[in-house]
């Protein structure tokens, strides 16, 4: 179906339909239709597909950071037991592609461009043979003419403002630090990230004649089918992609990575199915990480402590010709007050894999720091953190002036300083010990930009009253199954049984797929919309407008009229397609999502470890679709937070740029034990700019901020501000207070 | 991976007979099987002990006798190890995650690898993988590596925290071998990298563990800290294993292990010299650990461990006193 001006979302949906629906399912903690197949490991995953004749390929990684290849010494390998090909294809991708791009990355693999690139693709008959031989294959190479540095903060690292990011600028910053009552200004890093997602990287190519089908593991499948098309130099209609089930992906799955095109590669050459697993290591090595950030933050307030300055400058980093650079300044646009203002972003370009959107790019490092900082202007100002937030929400954006939709952050904090109990807090540090533990409590905002992405699904109402949704959107393990069903079904009041959602296949319409939050307003619209022409047409058959139709338990009803939707249908299946594209609302109206995290850590007196003991998330995003499901996405957020405060760093080797801790057992995760129990707050609202549903992002909203409630907590406990990410005992230990003295 | 063959030893005996032509042993294989995947281990036969009888624990005259097939996951639940050697059971259980120590065994735990992330990396030199390539890990990211017992040639900690808790307790590693049976005090068990880092232990070529004896219990408080950057699932940043006995309010008997703070589980009997026949005081345990850290060198990343070391040593020193004293 092709989009009209009509899908695009110019004028707030005001109608707010869903809440005059009779079904009563939206927003209810429904469980995900697929759980019980994952939990009991009946979900078919990409790699776990069996196809007759397929081989097994693994990737070989360059040992060098940067050079060209001069040698690959085949002969030796071929000749092992099983192998089939070595292959080093010069349509091979050497970078992961940016998502959204819809085009091939840098491709020939013969140009290193990072340590551990992958150059080369060993296939043999079994999965052990393969790797086998991809340990043994020797490749030489020829040193790089004019090497890139490691570091970013090497003086030979060229400092590039990103194409797609442009500084904000207002009135006259250095002044209003002058003026200001209160100046803050100081400099924060934090460390590179990875996505660890569960199910790595993972690949199944066969091409049936000039069609190729790839069961892979990725988040937009629309965007994916052209991006494997382009590396392959074939016309995205050849391409389908099948990815009912993916495993967690977290930004590095959003574009196609490098075990795709070779084992599409592969599969051609060998006229068999190929499947490509990255090993943990690989995945670590190779897909997108998330850039290291430094970032100076100036904040000037007035003697009320209202901000009248606001700086938030940030370096990061990517590979040279990268477009993407981590939008660190993002939410810092819109969030606080302070018209004399400079935000920007530039770019280092250094050698190590490519960086691109782990979860909430810009937010998740960008506000961590910002909140960090408002905790020390709170101090400086002598004002409580949760009302120096208050004092400074603007009523339009700083700027621009562009009005909010809708902006809950003033309730979030109310009744997150609630239930963790805020008003026991101690206002300056180390006035709390338990045992050998330090006390404290911090708080940060939360918020993360709105973002609708083009999205249809088709919606077919069946004559024996079921309903079936489809889509190629993804389930990231996010719960899509669960929403999209729930959208179905209230709009046409049928019970969640009689609704199968169906996902994750290109044949379908054209989802938003999976990231950047969006994939459940913008694929749900479509859903909707696709509901409200079924409405309609049934409408007319009852004698109504769509919008006056009552419907429940498939009875539909208008006035004294009364008819089941079986004997409405009388016979036939109705299937409309719905979509949506992001128009002027998005335009009109800054849009976002916000919250509020509340955390209380305990800091070891001696040995400078930190605990979390209680943290509470209060959340404002629109309509809660699934109560469940937001809530899990809203935990997930915080987890990640607590590594992002705590744990989580990418170690790199500056000598030749390999990243030194390329497995779960060094790249430290939040395991069980450093999770307290998370209490998350859902708060109603409805957003009509947002979209039809009155809904907003929520899947990253969680991490946005909340590693910086954690940073203020450990201050608030022991007196040591870290200014550098994770929080370490490292960095804690040379700057306690004497253990065997308890506070006063 | 390598194709090889496995074989079933169905007694020690018949495992040891079997050594004499080569292979690798193999026991709960949490750490070989990594090693093979990686090709850092490439045995062509591996000899597995699971159906010999090394899997059981006695009490005797001597004190307890732990089969090198017991499971750290038993030994930790143990009902006689609980009561009378409880600095073992909490050191295990600070260990891993209950999968591993479900698999893990007594024998495998003792003999496991270094976390060295370099010698996990076969792009990179590493004079234990590769004796003579040299080590990167010296200037390079030495954040988790030793400040104790450390050469030119290596720097790696022996990661795990079992064995630490052994040698405050003065365990005898029990084997048998080409050369007969061997009873070798776990202090001098494990080996430091000197120049030749490629072997971690002394034993021989073909020498089996058969079991871990712990001699009769000292009866004294005893605690296990470990240090790490999560709350579990991690190998530690420093670890002390503490065995204290008070009398009067002095510290009258006394038993200190490191672990992750040298290329050994670390004890130092100066340091206890130090303790023994003196009350707990902030600045007693001060000179104890000046006294401990005295050679210690830092390569950078991991000078934070040497204060940790001070401040991890003082911590439960303090505890264990206070408890000790009540
Ligand atoms: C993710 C992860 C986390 C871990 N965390 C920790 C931790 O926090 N603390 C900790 O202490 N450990 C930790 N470990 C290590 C774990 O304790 C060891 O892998 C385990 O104890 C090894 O025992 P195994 O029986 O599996 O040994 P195997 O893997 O079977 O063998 C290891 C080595 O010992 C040799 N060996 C085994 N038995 C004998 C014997 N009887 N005689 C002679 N040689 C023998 C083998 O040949 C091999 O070289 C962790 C491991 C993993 C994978
Ligand atoms: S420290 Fe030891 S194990 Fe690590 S790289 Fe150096 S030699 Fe190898």
């Amino acid at each position: 179906m092709r989009m009209t001006l009509a899908d695009m979302y110019n004028t707030p949906d005001e109608r707010n339909l869903l809440d005059t629906m009779k079904q009563g399912i939206i927003g209810k903690p429904l469980d995900r239709p697929e759980g019980p197949l994952k939990v009991t490991g009946t979900a078919t995953y990409s790699a776990e597909y069996k196809l007759d004749g397929c081989v097994e390929g693994v990737l070989v990684l360059a040992d060098i950071p940067q050079g060209t290849v001069s040698t690959i010494h085949r002969d030796d390998v071929v000749a092992m037991p099983g192998v089939l090909a070595v292959l080093a294809d010069e349509a091979m991708v050497r970078r992961s592609t940016q998502g959204t791009s819809g085009k091939a990355p840098a491709q020939d693999v013969q140009t290193v461009d990072y340590f551990a690139q992958p150059v080369a693709l060993v296939v043999a008959e079994t999965f052990e043979q393969a790797r086998e031989a991809a340990l043994a294959l020797k490749i030489e190479y020829e040193g790089a003419g004019n090497p890139v540095p490691f570091d970013p903060e090497s003086a030979d690292a060229e400092v590039e403002t990103p194409s797609d990011s442009k500084p904000v600028k207002g009135g006259d910053l250095e002044q209003a630090m002058r003026d200001a009552a209160f100046a803050i200004d100081v400099d924060y890093d934090t460390p590179g990230h990875a996505s660890a997602a569960m199910e790595p990287h993972a690949t199944i190519a066969e091409w049936q004649d000039d069609r190729l089908i790839l069961r892979g593991s990725y988040q937009m499948l629309a965007f994916n089918v052209k991006e494997i098309a382009d590396c392959l130099s074939i016309s995205p209609k050849k391409v389908r992609i099948i990815a009912p089930y993916v495993g967690g992906g977290f930004g590095s799955k959003l574009g196609i990575t490098h075990e795709a095109v070779a084992a599409a590669i592969a599969a051609k050459e060998l006229g068999r199915p190929v499947r490509v697993v990255m090993t943990r290591q690989q995945v670590f090595q190779t897909v997108m990480r998330r850039s290291e950030t430094r970032q100076r933050v100036r904040l000037a307030a007035d003697a009320a402590g209202k901000l009248i300055g606001l700086g938030h400058e940030a370096l990061v980093s990517n590979l040279p010709d990268e477009d993407f650079a981590e939008p660190v300044t993002q939410a810092t646009e819109f969030l606080y007050g302070g018209e004399n203002r400079l935000l920007k972003v530039e770019v280092a370009r250094i050698c190590r894999m490519t960086a691109g959107s782990v979860r909430a790019p810009g937010e998740a490092v960008g506000m961590q720091v910002l909140e960090a900082a408002m905790d020390e202007l709170a101090e400086k100002a002598g004002l409580d953190p949760v009302e120096l937030r208050k004092r400074n929400l603007p009523a339009k954006v700083p700027v621009e002036g562009t009005p909010y939709s809708s902006r809950m952050l003033v309730e979030a904090l109310e009744q997150g300083a609630a239930q963790l109990g805020w008003d026991r807090r101690k206002p300056s540090p180390c006035q709390t010990r338990e045992g050998d533990w330090w006390i404290g409590m911090g708080v940060a905002s939360a918020a993360r930009v709105n973002v609708m992405i083009p999205a249809e699904a088709r919606v077919t109402l069946n004559a024996d009253g079921t309903a079936l949704v489809e889509t190629d959107q993804t389930d990231i393990g996010t719960g899509t199954y669960a929403i999209l069903g729930q959208i179905a079904g209230e709009m046409l009041g049928l019970p969640i049984s009689k609704v199968r959602v169906v996902l994750g296949d290109t044949s379908l319409p054209a989802g938003a797929g999976s990231g950047g939050s969006f994939g459940a307003i913008s694929t749900g619209s479509a859903v909707m919309r696709a509901c409200e022409a079924i409405r309609k047409k049934l409408g007319k058959k009852l004698g109504c407008e769509g919008d006056a139709l009552e419907i429940t338990d498939g009875m539909a009803s208008h006035g004294e009229k009364q008819c089941s939707l079986i004997d409405l249908l009388d016979g036939e299946d109705m299937a409309e397609i719905g979509s949506i594209k992001p128009g002027k609302t998005f335009k009109d109206f800054s849009q976002a999502s916000y919250g509020a995290f509340f955390a209380e850590v305990g800091v070891h007196a001696f040995t400078g470890e930190v605990r979390v003991r209680r943290m509470t998330g209060a959340f404002g995003f629109g309509r809660v679709l699934n109560a469940k499901t937001a809530r899990s996405q809203c935990l997930g957020g915080m987890v990640w937070g607590i590594g992002s405060a705590l744990t989580e760093e990418l170690a790199f080797d500056m000598r030749d740029g390999h990243l030194v801790n390329h497995d779960l057992a060094e790249y430290h995760v939040p395991v069980h034990a450093d999770v307290p129990a998370l209490d998350v707050i859902l708060l109603e609202e409805r957003d009509a700019a947002a979209s039809p549903l009155q809904a907003k992002g929520v899947g990253e909203l969680g991490i946005c901020g909340a590693a910086g409630a954690i940073a203020n907590a450990v201050y608030n406990a022991c007196g040591v501000r870290v200014r550098s990410f994770p929080l370490t005992l490292d960095k804690i230990i040379p700057h306690l207070p004497d253990p065997f003295v308890s506070p006063a | 991976m390598k194709a090889f063959a496995l074989d079933h030893a169905t007694s020690a005996q018949g495992a040891i007979h079997a050594l004499q032509h080569g292979g690798t042993v193999i026991a709960g294989g949490t750490n070989l099987v990594d090693l093979m995947k990686l090709q850092i281990a490439a045995p062509d036969r591996v000899i597995s002990i699971r159906r010999t009888e090394l899997g059981e624990m006695a009490l005797d005259g001597e004190g307890l006798r732990i089969g090198a097939l017991v499971t750290n996951a038993d030994c930790a639940a143990d009902m006689r190890v609980r009561e009378h050697w409880p600095l073992l059971a909490k050191a295990i259980l600070a260990g891993a995650s209950p999968q591993l120590r479900n698999r893990a065994t007594t024998g495998g735990n003792l003999c496991q690898r270094t976390r060295c992330g370099y010698f996990y990396d076969t792009t990179q030199a590493c004079n234990k993988r590769d004796p003579g390539a040299g080590c990167a890990a010296r200037s390079g990211f030495n954040r988790i590596h030793a400040v104790l017992g450390t050469s030119d040639s290596c720097i790696a900690t022996y990661p795990g925290d079992m064995a630490v808790a052994m040698l405050a307790l003065d365990a005898v590693v029990l084997t048998e071998g080409p050369s007969g049976p061997r009873e070798i005090p776990i202090a001098a068990f494990h080996r430091m990298p000197g120049d030749d880092p490629s072997r971690d232990n002394v034993l021989e070529a073909g020498e089996l563990i058969t079991a871990v004896r712990l001699p009769a219990p000292t009866g004294g408080i005893q605690l296990y800290r470990k240090v790490r950057d999560r709350a579990s699932y991690a190998f530690a940043l420093v670890s002390v294993a503490v065995d204290v006995t008070m009398d009067q309010g002095r510290i009258a008997r006394c038993a200190l292990a490191f672990g992750s703070l040298g290329t050994v589980p670390w004890r130092d009997p100066a340091v206890e010299q130090v303790l023994i026949g003196e009350e707990p005081s902030a600045a007693l345990f001060a000179k104890a650990a000046n006294v401990l850290l005295k050679d210690a060198k830092g390569l950078g990343a991991n000078d934070f461990k040497i204060p940790l070391a001070a401040r991890a040593l003082a911590a439960t020193l303090n505890e264990a006193t206070q408890a000790g004293k009540a």
